[in-house]
């Protein structure tokens, strides 16, 4: 018996042994080394977003769900346009029906009727993911079904998401949804079956007043980049530590 | 196309002021079953191994039963998080490709370690009972029979030895199993604590608390469904006795009575710890009263005061406290309280789970969340009343079934 032990033990060891030594031959990279493995990218996707030019025409959002397959109908929405009405009081009214996809041809906030002289200000904020360069959905992502392109974009494969929604829980923009047809996580991508061929989002395609723009972070000759350099721009939420990559020209401190 | 459309949340959403438009409750009534579950299974196995290890000799009698229990409770804790996912087909993907930066990930392999350690333990605990057994069916014939015969042979692994040396042996594996298993328990369970704790963009979640929180709730919910069981089950049998023989005992007799004292005191130890924590979590919030303080204000004090306040602490908190701590503690009464205090970490589980999604991540509107009772669609019997009921009653009739093969209490 004890000899028999013995044996299976010293088995069960070279066993052990031959089987790590081919293992040694693999190494362990950090996300950095795969990175800098692969080599830099020549393009960070930003978005800038100039809330003095909205009008609130909605025409980005409807482009974007035909664009992408979002059923147009359903209140679940890839982009979006809050509109905040702040009053002499001191209160802020927003709303954002059905995505602000319409447009907002009514003078209701909310529901609730504003007495036109009781506006102090009043203005329109487009929505959509913000490509964080910290994304806490890749972050918390069981199964790495949503990844972060090298270019930034982050992206979701349909084929092998769970669909446990914890990447729609962690994100603070609330920009992520279930896609009523294919029943896995689904966000903004930045259009990127069309940026990545050299075509610009349909939301920028869509929009008459140029509020919504994007750019190359990594090229200094990009407008967007020379705009984001040199103008005041603030981004979304900061204080999760996401770093988002949209930015915002005329941002106010009402705006969640 | 049409039919299968279906914007996950919205069937059981309502809004409120300003949420954002692809806001909705989606982790629902399954994620709050989904730790009570692991709560428990966590909290039977702490109570068993507080013999096995601790050698607490008055809780023997409970020790095996609520070991037996988590075996049949731990399947269930799963059970809940495969209801909830939009891609049930898909439940192996963690295990295939895990990403560990995600706190599920693992969930699959700290729920295999536990279980493996739970069987384990079981088996050793069993392996006399299981020899004895497989020896005592021998040469007799019968279909049924038989294949009991194969059952309790497979069951040995083909080790019959019952000798003393090997006997002391088992009892040190399980000594040995039952230590190790309560750190995984706890870990099983502060892990799901963490799944919520370390969501960054839930004020409500986002505590280093939420982990240990868990664990103490959980200590306290197992404690309570094993004594629970304990005496529903000691009550059926001598119900069953009393109608086959009329001169047997009337009430639990006196070492049930001592079992079921010693583990309340257990329990009150670990509902003061969870209730002490709860509270300086919410106090912390309070005096720091950072951002979404207005907003978590609002729904604590305003919109769920009656769930967290008057349900969870009072009713399911206070009330059992009280009814377990005073004198003249009557079978009733304990039954009662055991009852508010299961009821009690439920309503915890959902004030965290849908609590924490009562309120618009723009800190501007709310969102309710209406339990959806009677199924018109898969979905909604998945993450409804239904779904729920399903997921609760299935660890009592895994239990029956384990029991029948492995007896975990003895009748007096």
């Amino acid at each position: 018996m004890a000899s028999t032990r013995r044996k299976f033990l010293q088995g069960s060891l070279a066993g052990i042994v031959t089987a790590v030594i081919p293992l040694s031959a693999f190494r362990f990279l950090s996300p950095d080394q795969a990175r800098a493995a692969v080599g830099e990218a020549d393009t960070r996707w930003v978005f800038l977003v100039d809330t003095h030019k909205c009008v609130g025409c909605g025409l980005c959002v409807a482009a974007c769900k035909r664009e992408n397959e979002i059923p147009y109908e359903v209140p679940v929405t890839r982009t979006w346009v809050e509109r905040y009405v702040v009053t002499k009081d001191g209160a802020t009214h927003i709303d954002s029906p059905l995505g602000g996809r319409d447009g907002f041809v009514s003078e209701r906030v909310a529901g609730q009727e504003i007495d036109p002289a009781s506006i102090s200000k009043a203005f329109f904020v487009p929505k959509l993911c913000n490509q964080c360069e910290n994304p806490a959905c890749v972050q918390v992502c069981p199964v790495g079904a949503t990844y972060q392109t090298r270019d930034g974009v982050v992206l979701v494969d349909r084929s092998w998401c769970i669909g446990c929604g914890y990447c729609i829980m962690a994100c603070p923009y609330g920009v992520r949804f279930f896609h009523p047809v294919h029943k896995v996580a689904e966000k903004c991508n930045f259009c990127y079956h069309r940026i990545s061929q050299g075509l610009t989002t349909a939301c920028v395609q869509a929009c008459p007043f140029g509020a919504r723009r994007i750019g190359n972070l990594k090229d200094q000759d990009d407008p967007v980049t020379q705009t984001i350099m040199t103008t005041r721009v603030a981004v979304l939420k900061d204080e999760y530590g996401t770093k988002p990559q949209v930015f915002y020209i005329g941002l106010d401190n009402e705006v969640r | 196309m049409a039919e299968e459309m279906v914007v996950h949340g919205l069937e059981w959403t309502t809004k409120e002021l300003f949420v954002y438009p692809n806001e909705f409750i989606y982790w629902s009534i399954q994620i709050v079953m989904y730790p009570y579950m692991t709560g428990l299974v966590a909290g039977a196995f702490v109570l068993s191994s507080l013999y096995h290890v601790f050698g607490q000799q008055d809780l023997k009698e409970l020790a095996r039963f609520s070991l037996v229990f988590s075996l049949a409770l731990l399947p269930v804790a799963a059970l809940p998080l495969l209801l909830h996912l939009q891609q049930p087909l898909r439940a192996a993907n963690p295990l295939l490709t895990p990403h560990f930066t995600s706190a599920i990930a693992a969930f699959g392999i700290v729920f295999s370690t536990y279980g493996m350690i739970v069987i384990s333990e079981i088996w050793f605990v069993y392996r006399r009972f299981i020899v004895e057994q497989a020896t005592a069916l021998t040469g007799q014939t019968g279909v049924a029979t038989t294949m009991k015969r194969a059952l309790y042979r497979t069951l040995t692994l083909g080790a019959y030895d019952l000798s003393e040396t090997a006997l002391t042996k088992d009892k040190k594996a399980v000594k040995l199993l039952a230590g190790i298993g309560i750190p995984v328990a706890c870990f099983l369970h502060g892990y799901a604590g963490f799944i919520f704790g370390s969501v960054k963009a839930n004020a409500l979640w986002m505590s280093p608390l939420m982990p240990v929180i868990f664990i103490m709730s959980a200590v306290v919910s197992g404690i309570a469904l094993c004594m629970l069981t304990y005496i529903v089950i000691m009550k059926w049998h001598q119900f069953r006795q009393r109608s086959s023989h009329a001169d047997a005992a009337t009430a639990i007799g006196g070492a049930e009575l001592e079992v079921i004292n010693k583990a309340a005191r257990y329990l009150l130890g670990f509902l003061v710890a969870a209730i002490s924590l709860e509270l300086l979590d919410l106090i912390f919030r309070g005096y720091t009263a950072m951002k979404s303080w207005d907003i978590l204000r609002s729904v604590m004090y305003g919109k769920d005061f009656v769930n967290i306040f008057v349900l969870q602490y009072g009713l399911g908190n206070l009330v059992p406290f009280f009814l377990l701590l005073l004198p003249r503690r009557t079978i009733g009464k304990t039954v009662v309280a055991l009852l508010l205090v299961l009821y009690g970490v439920f309503m915890m589980r959902w004030n965290v789970v849908i609590g924490g999604q009562a309120f618009s991540l723009s800190f501007a509107g709310y969102m309710h969340y209406h339990l959806p009772i009677i199924p018109h669609n898969l979905e909604t019997y998945r993450e409804g009343l239904l779904g729920a009921l399903t997921v609760a009653v299935m660890p009592f009739i895994l239990f029956w079934g384990i029991n029948r093969i492995l007896p975990s209490l003895r009748y007096r």
